[in-house]
């Protein structure tokens, strides 16, 4: 063995193992890129298929009909300051990707610290929300929402119904809140039961709250409020602010204005 | 191990040589992944074939691996096959991978792969080596499932997210033990199979380092 201890034969062994080792790893990497690329995409285009009402058992569906399927959706930028939709040509819609330019300067912004109640730190300036369009009218808005909760960051989407009133979705589809407690975010029954609720009060500010226990069906807060998670303060509570600080002045809020004035 | 069995390679590790219960290795990754039988299953198996494999090449290379960078050498095959296991997971079994995330990677730091390569592997010959990592992939599996049946059945009612128990968060009667979805409910898993394994096979009991001596206090005292 006493052979092999001499500086050539390690260097040799080294340059050697290197080489075998990247040629196989880069192989690997370089020939399943492209299915792996394909397996985000369709994730994602599944959980807004879900989220929107479009297919409710989407996790169900096979590759092809769910890109059948995401052709009802329509995918738009929105400049999250002004509120109005992005005009430009220089972004595809379908290929952007929020999160990456968010961690991007020069297409995000910090967000000040008296603002930022959703804690997400830095903020794109476009935003990638999905519509419904149904006999030529939009049926349902997608917005993408995100926010800290208790250990995670939540990523999820809200779904409005025409009226931009009233949700008929909602959901996240990355966070690592603990499992049973914070993690019942995931829990079907919890997220049906956002359906129906009315995200905006009278003078047309987000309004919804997470109470703790049971909504009382005949408060006349009930419509805005929803069911906490028992055993999971922190997170409901994260999820409250993230819902309203996404449909506030410093989310969609202005957009969703312009939006009711036929003026994005 | 003059003559090696291999038979007896391949069987030994799953109860008489189990590498969780009686090396105690790979502990880290058994508390993290054992939330459900799903996740535990895929990372028998990724274990196994990086186990395996990695015995495999560093068996084939042992009698030119210089003495001096045998663990970095054993590391970069390990490291190289664990990447690869990763990327064909992303590729066909996305949904799985994403609830494994930072697992998979982590194999690498999985005690189990690298004590077999440097313990067997760089001693035997290459079947036997590839065979031994099969082995020792399989009894990490078999302590993985049992350790995921009680977790995931007891902590939500589920097997391979198959509802066994309904909960009552969904309508059923069953109220799901919340210790068992963290982490220290499988070190009491894992703790009380260590101590139904070695009742069962009393020659894993270990003899105690320390003895106890008799109280000599009280008969001073007189």
């Amino acid at each position: 063995m006493a052979k092999n201890d001499t500086i050539k034969k390690t260097l040799g062994v080294t340059i050697g193992l290197s080489l075998v080792c990247s040629i196989l790893v880069s192989t690997a990497a370089v020939s399943l890129k492209p299915r792996q690329d394909e397996n985000k995409v369709l994730d994602v285009q599944q959980n807004i298929l879900t989220i929107s009402g479009l297919e409710p058992n989407a996790s169900d569906l096979t590759r092809d009909e769910i890109i059948a399927k995401f052709k009802e959706v329509t995918p738009k930028l929105v400049e999250i300051q002004t509120g109005k939709f992005y005009t430009g040509t220089d972004i595809d819609p379908a290929a952007y990707d929020q999160r990456v330019a968010a961690k991007n300067p020069a297409e995000s912004r910090v967000m000040p610290k008296n603002q930022d109640t959703a804690q997400i730190k830095r903020q794109a300036n476009l935003a990638k929300v999905y519509e419904v369009i149904e006999n030529g009218k939009v049926k349902t808005l997608v917005l993408p929402i995100h926010g800290y909760g208790l250990w995670s960051t939540l990523y999820g989407y809200i779904a409005l119904d025409e009226d931009l009133q009233t949700v008929v979705g909602f959901g996240f589809y990355e966070h690592a809140e603990t499992p049973g407690l914070g993690g019942e975010v995931d829990n079907p029954r919890w997220k049906a039961s956002w359906i129906g609720k009315q995200v905006m009060d009278d003078n047309g500010e987000p309004s919804i709250s997470i109470i703790k226990g049971s909504v009382d069906p005949n408060s006349a807060q009930a419509a805005h409020q929803v069911d906490g998670l028992s055993g999971a303060t922190l997170t409901s509570r994260g999820v409250d602010h993230l819902v309203n600080f996404w449909l506030g002045q410093n989310g969609f809020g202005p957009f969703l204005a312009n939006l009711k004035k036929g003026d994005a | 191990m003059s003559v090696i069995n291999t038979k007896e390679v391949l069987i030994s590790p799953i109860f008489n040589n189990n590498p969780i219960a009686l090396q105690i290795l790979g502990i880290c990754s058994a508390l993290a992944v054992t939330t459900g039988m799903q996740t535990s299953l895929v990372m028998t198996i990724a274990v196994t074939l990086v186990t395996a494999f990695s015995n495999l090449f560093v068996s084939l290379i042992r009698n030119h691996i210089p003495g001096s960078i045998r663990i970095i050498v054993q590391m970069a095959i390990i490291a190289s096959l664990v990447i690869v296991v990763d990327q064909v997971l992303r590729a066909y079994a996305y949904g799985t991978s994403k609830q494994l995330s930072v697992f998979v990677g982590l194999i690498i730091t999985n005690c189990i792969v690298m004590g077999r390569a440097e313990a067997f592997a760089m001693k035997n010959p290459p079947l036997p080596s590839f065979i031994d990592g099969i082995g020792n992939g399989l009894g990490y599996g078999v302590i993985l499932l049992v350790v995921a049946f009680f977790r995931e059945l007891l902590g939500a009612g589920k097997l391979f997210g198959v509802v066994i128990f309904e909960t009552i968060n969904n309508g059923g009667w069953y109220n799901p033990n919340g210790l068992m979805l963290l982490a220290p409910s499988a070190f009491f898993l894992i703790g009380l199979l260590i101590w139904a394994l070695r009742t069962w096979k009393t020659d894993q009991v270990e003899s105690e380092e320390l003895k106890m001596a008799p109280h000599s206090v009280a008969q001073e005292a007189h």
